[in-house]
């Protein structure tokens, strides 16, 4: 079952210019003298939305943290965009949006957007563009500290947004949203993607992953699956992709056992 | 509130010492209490303020999302550097101000030095400030840091007891907080109508250690963490 990342990945998505976007050989992160990722190795395709899904505590956040170059790993090569994960080329390419938004609350949403423009050295017009394509045009003047949670999440993405990220790695983007926000959201993304952005997006809702074009299943720091929803119901059988996981999770438990013995 | 509560505390001192005796021809009680809070107000209120403002970048994340944009670590630094000087600057020059023009205190130097060693205290603050918030987990540890960075230089600093009476442990320990040096450099400028060396040695010293702050602080600023 475990599928093979590069026939996969070339052909689940066309737009694929040869070089991935994120290159991960032999990643081994520990986290408070836990192994947090274990041996990983994966590749991201360009342009695609690519979805990590998993248990929380899988190590989604650390690979995450990883791929942007604040995670201090223990061994490995985590390749962006052709370049080492972090180094000074990047930061004007890659937008990471935290789980929790991290946007100033004492400061109005125009305030928190123009700022990380300002830090991207992008112009203050674009961060009213970047409200806009989050659907806060209303909430423009609006204190985020008024603001209902998706609400703050989506002024957080504003300010990645606002430097036109190439690639844009989101950290469960929809937790705690309503439905109706959520859909708003992935339209977002969809929308994203087709302008040419890659996308990362990690969830723990299996039912979210049939938005994306790729699948990254993760299990306590491993991959335990790199492969898309039409192929992962069909190599499992199962419609709901709920089922499909878990049954990833069985048949990569037994495989483990196996090899242990 | 930054602005106007250490003037507001100089003038209850000089209604405090108002009817305080003093002996004829020596600078009155107030004299030397004014001069003090000028050095001290700068240093207490910007290393509050910056612990806590840095503290809450580190912890809300806001500090790691920086760092991943294009900005420098120096840049960042000095924007906060800058940002909180400009504040100091203006609560020390409405100190000054006030303490100078409304509450006549009378120093042999020059006034213009008294505000100058305001804002290196201030500086000083920062630098510290800055540091301490890598180590406070909470905004309630941060405000703790302040009995434990600020209080013992105001200690042994000299304005309680007179560093000379010390007993010679507490003098080499005195001799290593920037504090002590600040607080000479402003009482040289109140007895001195020039600038001695003494006085310009002591503001050399607080410049260098606030540098060290400040350095010290960047490397607390690290883009990877665990």
């Amino acid at each position: 079952m475990m599928t093979s990342s590069i026939d996969e990945f070339s052909n689940s998505s066309p737009s694929d210019g040869g070089e991935p976007a994120v290159d991960i050989t032999g990643l081994q992160v520990s986290r408070g003298g836990r192994p947090a990722i274990r041996d990983l190795s994966v590749q991201v395709a360009r342009g695609a939305i690519t979805g990590l899904l998993g248990p929380s505590g899988c190590g989604k956040t650390t690979l995450m943290r990883s791929i942007v170059g604040t995670q201090i790993v223990a061994a490995g090569t985590v390749t962006v965009l052709g370049h080492p994960a972090g180094s000074a080329p990047l930061r004007h390419r890659v937008g990471y949006v935290t789980q929790d938004p991290t946007i100033y609350n004492d400061l109005r949403v125009i305030d928190n957007v123009r700022y990380f423009a300002s830090l991207y050295g992008t112009s203050a017009e674009s961060a009213v563009g970047a409200i806009r394509s989050v659907g806060l045009d209303d909430h423009r003047t609006a204190y985020c500290g008024n603001l209902s949670g998706g609400q703050r999440t989506r002024v957080s993405l504003a300010c990645a947004l606002v430097s036109e990220p190439e690639l844009l790695v989101l950290d469960e983007p929809t937790v705690g949203l309503d439905p109706v926000l959520r859909v708003d959201l992935w339209e977002q993304f969809n929308e994203l993607s087709r302008r040419g952005t890659t996308l990362l997006v990690s969830s723990h809702v299996m039912d979210e992953a049939d938005h994306c074009g790729d699948l990254l299943l993760m299990r306590e720091g491993r991959l335990l699956a790199h492969t898309t929803p039409d192929r992962l119901r069909k190599d499992t059988s199962c419609t709901s992709l709920e089922e499909a996981f878990l049954t990833v999770i069985r048949r990569s438990a037994t495989a483990g056992s196996d090899r242990a013995d | 509130m930054i602005l106007l509560v250490p003037s507001l505390i100089i003038t209850l001192m000089y209604f405090m010492f108002q009817n305080a005796p003093h002996a004829p021809g020596q600078p009155t009680p107030f004299n030397n209490a004014c001069l003090i809070m000028l050095g001290v107000f700068p240093l207490i209120v910007m290393f509050l303020i910056t612990s806590i403002t840095m503290q809450r970048e580190r912890v809300s994340g806001t500090l790691e999302r920086i760092l991943t944009t294009p900005l420098r670590r120096f840049d960042l630094l000095a924007a906060y550097g800058t940002a909180f000087s400009i504040a100091a600057a203006a609560q020390a020059t409405l100190a000054c101000i006030v303490s100078f023009w409304f509450l006549g205190l009378h120093t042999e130097g020059s006034p213009v030095l008294v505000f100058l060693i305001a804002i290196i205290n201030a500086v000083l603050g920062v630098g510290l400030g800055l540091l301490c918030s890598a180590f406070a987990r909470t905004e309630f540890q941060a405000v703790q840091f302040m009995p434990v960075v600020i209080a013992p230089q105001l200690l042994l600093c000299g304005i309680i007891v007179p560093r000379a009476a010390l007993p010679e442990w507490l003098q080499w320990i005195s001799n290593v907080l920037p504090a002590s040096y600040a607080l000479e450099a402003l009482q040289q400028v109140g007895a001195h109508p020039e600038l001695t060396a003494v006085a310009a040695r002591d503001i050399a010293i607080v410049v260098g250690f606030a540098a060290l702050a400040l350095c010290l602080a960047a490397a607390t600023l690290r883009r990877r963490t665990p």
